[in-house]
């Protein structure tokens, strides 16, 4: 990490808190994979790792490189808004593949069952 | 004119983006990013878009505002159910919510906004009846949801495209 | 200092983005079910595109940003691909 000592001390500091923060954050999200049940809930851990995650550690990489050339660079900012656009429709088709296995092989009742519940058919369960 | 150049704002901004990207202002970078901005313009015709009828620019910067608070406040909520003990005590199933969005630039501003908010899952949206199906990670209160997606996100959107 | 702490917090981001990588392969080669599957492929993806720009920042070099870009681009299209596929191919495992 020879650059490493050309960053002024401020911007070294930021890029340390900011890569921090976006790998913690994944790391929580990706935690969410094994530790949440059933595969409705595991599809809401990435989120976590495509929204903050990527922002943060985008920043930082943004933020470096610029004091690095002394110009504004933000190609990172099509990384960010690239996975922006796509997170909704993976997690959109994925969601639906699951659900139609589900509904194909039968044990999607009791899940959309939960869901659909009013308040006055809870003792019929 | 509106041939060649259906979407001049769009075109401009295509163009500034790829002069900015490639970090230089000469000849070579200006042509092929201008070749770009027609291209990008032609695509959107072809996909008979609307984008260009976006009003109310104050409603855009006040729901970008709203949006970045909900992703922060739904990332700090969605980590700590993961790393919280209550896991197994949280409730997620599916919420049908009627929508009255009808634009497709706004529904997919809003597949967008409800997916990078953690914890809510676009999963479905019937044309016919404009139902949006979402799933919600910690389900405690149905109409709470219907009332959050419609009168935060919803109400500003149709300000914006409709 | 401060770019002894940035050497070192580059480090420690990177292992928690290996242990984030090493959590979304336990979820792709554990299952249960094929969806399961494919959603820690596509947590690998991200994790990975990320530990690219953090390999970056750490090179200071910027080959690793088309790296990264890359695997954005691969990751989105082979999980739209397997979910496809979930729909359309096999129905019952």
């Amino acid at each position: 990490m020879t650059h490493a000592a050309e960053l002024p001390a401020w911007a070294a500091w930021c890029v340390a808190l900011l890569l921090l923060l976006g790998a913690g954050i994944t790391l929580i999200g990706s935690l969410g994979m094994l530790r949440l049940d059933g595969f409705y809930q595991r599809a809401h851990a990435p989120t976590l790792g495509t929204t903050l995650g990527t922002a943060f550690i985008c920043g930082a990489s943004m933020l470096c490189f610029s004091l690095l050339a002394s110009r504004p660079l933000l190609h990172e900012v099509l990384i960010l808004g690239f996975v922006t656009i796509t997170t909704p429709v993976t997690l959109m088709l994925l969601v639906r593949a699951a659900l139609f296995r589900d509904t194909a092989e039968g044990h999607i009742d009791d899940i959309v069952r939960r869901a659909k519940q009013t308040p006055g058919d809870e003792e019929l369960r | 004119m509106t041939r060649l150049l259906p979407f001049p704002l769009i075109s401009l901004c295509l163009l500034a983006m790829w002069l900015w990207l490639s970090q230089s202002l000469s000849l070579g970078p200006i042509l092929l990013g201008s070749l770009f901005a027609l291209m990008g313009g032609w695509l959107l015709r072809l996909l008979q878009s609307d984008a260009d009828r976006v009003r109310n620019p104050s409603a855009i910067i006040q729901l970008a505002g709203l949006v970045l608070i909900d992703v922060i406040r739904s990332n700090i909520a969605v980590g700590s159910i993961i790393l919280g003990g209550q896991r197994n005590n949280i409730t997620s199933g599916f919420v049908d919510i009627p929508l009255d969005l009808r634009s497709r630039q706004g529904l997919a501003v809003l597949a967008c906004i409800i997916t990078s908010t953690p914890g809510t899952l676009w999963v479905n949206f019937t044309r016919e009846t404009g139902v949006l199906q979402l799933h919600v990670l910690d389900l405690v209160d149905e109409s709470e949801w219907v009332e959050r997606i419609k009168g935060r996100y919803e109400r500003r959107l149709l300000e914006i495209f409709e | 200092m401060s770019s002894v702490v940035l050497t070192w917090s580059v480090v420690i981001a990177q292992m928690m983005l290996a242990v984030a990588m090493a959590c979304a392969a336990y979820r792709m080669l554990v299952g249960p079910r094929a969806q399961d599957r494919v959603l820690g492929l596509d947590t690998l993806y991200v994790n990975a595109m990320l530990m690219m720009l953090t390999v970056g920042i750490r090179t200071g070099s910027d080959v690793y940003f088309e790296a990264a870009l890359v695997i954005a681009l691969l990751g989105f299209v082979g999980t739209v691909a397997l979910a496809k596929f979930l729909m359309r191919g096999e129905v019952i495992e």
